[in-house]
């Protein structure tokens, strides 16, 4: 049934006006109207009836990414282009842009050297990225379990801030990195533009947030992780053991089996 | 009237005035397409050959070496964008559209079925293409028919070599016999500088003006009968002494 919306367009965190002078009601109207509201029509109008209806956008985007080795299944161009679309919008306020808050601020400093040194690689990254497509920048969790797609930043260099561009509709997360704020560099890839947004529109605070969240996240699932994995090898060690019991009929091999017991701290 | 801009190593040639293709391409659209991103390519490229191993190849040897079989090595994209863009306007006229040539009409209906098929294809190409790219009407030598295809930013097919079957590329002029696979014959750029000014979204309007009343078929035409050149599009019709 075409009628169904299994997806439904987020509103505007604010009114269409909002964001001027710098971006017109006419160019938000067109893009969040005209644009972003194509995405969500094709969207609905392909995933009735498929495996793919009752997802969130996000799982549907992850799992629609098929891994980057493929070409994508089709939901995830307008799935991904919806999300993406979304967080651009959620990345501004009126009266954005100035200085970082300080603790965004410390991980700059940290990762960039400081805070023009992050302006600088956002502008290089968006004046070199061909074609369409988005710039962002992320926190690097380290890698998701089901993620299996190639990281463009690779190294095991995790829990830091990078800047990354992505080609169409990517988004980092299917390579297991947390956005923390996005541009659209679809219609306009001019440098004014990339600075205006910077300087003008961008909401540090919500992007504090979200690294808030997203190091939360990482700290949580690396947790769970480390866990179930000692649980599991613990596991393994534990059956191997007692397969090997019934042959071991003297002592000393027994005795053996506690001390190592001991040392694998059980 | 004749806009030329010469630059040091690779020039543009706009063969109509920026205003000739309204009311479908608007007089500001060419400017900017033309004056600003085009110039762009041809500035970056120039940059980039003063130091570049490639300085002195001609344009097509180029795209074909720098595209490194589909590992792109920096000159790639400016140098087909270039082409690319290059080609796109040779492919309009003002006043365009309509039939094409008796020729070129025949080999549509042989490959498509119909001109409106072909016009269909040609349409539904353009907007199944996600992103910025290209669409093209091209001739397959080998299987010496037309086709339509679409191509991802600046994808060019004169860099679409078979890869088993390379021979070592040496010219790939269109007046030289070369191991060029598909020859272009129409191309329409896809990018939305090309047309967001003008058409915001709605990319379907865009490509039927383009098809109905731009596209140069005179153009393809002459592209064909040098294509023609070196593959046989009918049967071998050898005259009896």
């Amino acid at each position: 049934d075409a009628s169904v919306s299994w997806i439904e367009q987020q509103p505007l965190p604010y009114p269409s006006d909002a964001l001027e002078p710098y971006i017109s009601k006419e160019t938000v109207e067109q893009h969040w109207g005209v644009h972003q509201n194509i995405h969500v029509e094709r969207l609905n109008g392909m995933i009735g009836g498929s495996e793919w209806e009752g997802m969130s956008l996000g799982q549907m985007m992850l799992s629609s990414f098929n891994e980057g080795r493929e070409a994508p299944h089709p939901p995830f161009f307008h799935a991904a282009q919806i999300w993406n679309h979304d967080f651009y919008w959620r990345s501004m306020q009126p009266g954005g842009g100035g200085k970082p808050p300080e603790r965004l601020l410390k991980f700059i400093n940290r990762d960039f050297g400081s805070y023009d040194g992050m302006i600088r690689q956002f502008m290089d990254a968006a004046s070199t990225q061909f074609g369409s497509g988005w710039v962002w920048l992320c926190y690097k969790t380290s890698k998701l379990p089901h993620v299996k797609s190639r990281s463009p930043i690779p190294s095991d260099n995790y829990g830091r801030l990078v800047i990354s561009k992505s080609p169409n509709a990517i988004n980092p997360l299917v390579w297991g990195h947390s956005p923390l704020l996005a541009i659209d560099l679809w219609e306009d890839r001019r440098s004014d533009y990339v600075s205006t947004f910077l300087e003008k529109l961008v909401s540090w605070e919500t992007v504090e947030s979200r690294l808030k969240k997203a190091v939360q996240r990482a700290v949580e699932r690396d947790e769970y992780v480390s866990t179930k994995h000692i649980r599991k090898q613990l596991l393994a060690r534990a059956k191997s053991r007692i397969r090997a019991m019934p042959q071991q009929v003297n002592g000393d091999a027994r005795e053996q089996t506690s001390g190592q017991e001991k040392s694998l701290g059980v | 009237n004749l806009i030329v801009v010469r630059q040091d190593r690779f020039s543009m040639l706009l063969v109509f005035t920026t205003d000739a293709l309204e009311p479908y391409i608007s007089k500001r659209t060419v400017e900017l397409h033309w004056g600003k991103h085009q110039q762009d390519y041809v500035d970056s490229l120039n940059k980039q050959l003063a130091t570049s191993m490639f300085y002195g190849y001609t344009l097509e040897e180029l795209i074909k070496e720098a595209y490194n079989n589909g590992n792109p090595l920096p000159e790639y994209n400016n140098a087909a964008q270039v082409w690319n863009h290059h080609f796109f306007w040779e492919s309009m006229q003002p006043e365009g559209g309509g039939s094409p040539g008796r020729g070129v009409l025949q080999q549509i209906e042989k490959d498509f079925g119909s001109f409106t098929n072909f016009r269909e294809e040609f349409i539904r190409s353009a907007l199944s293409l996600l992103g910025s790219g290209w669409v093209w009407l091209v001739l397959k030598r080998k299987e010496r028919k037309f086709s339509v295809v679409h191509t991802q930013n600046a994808i060019s097919p004169l860099a679409l070599g078979d890869i088993n079957n390379s021979i070592p590329s040496i010219n790939l002029c269109d007046d030289i016999p070369c191991p060029l696979l598909l020859q272009p014959l129409i191309n329409l750029d896809l990018w939305e500088h090309a047309y967001y000014l003008d058409y915001k979204d709605d990319r379907r309007m865009y490509v039927t003006n383009f098809i109905d009343h731009l596209v140069s078929w005179d153009t393809v035409t002459l592209r064909m009968m040098r294509a023609e050149a070196f593959v046989n599009l009918g049967e071998p019709n050898i005259p009896v002494a």
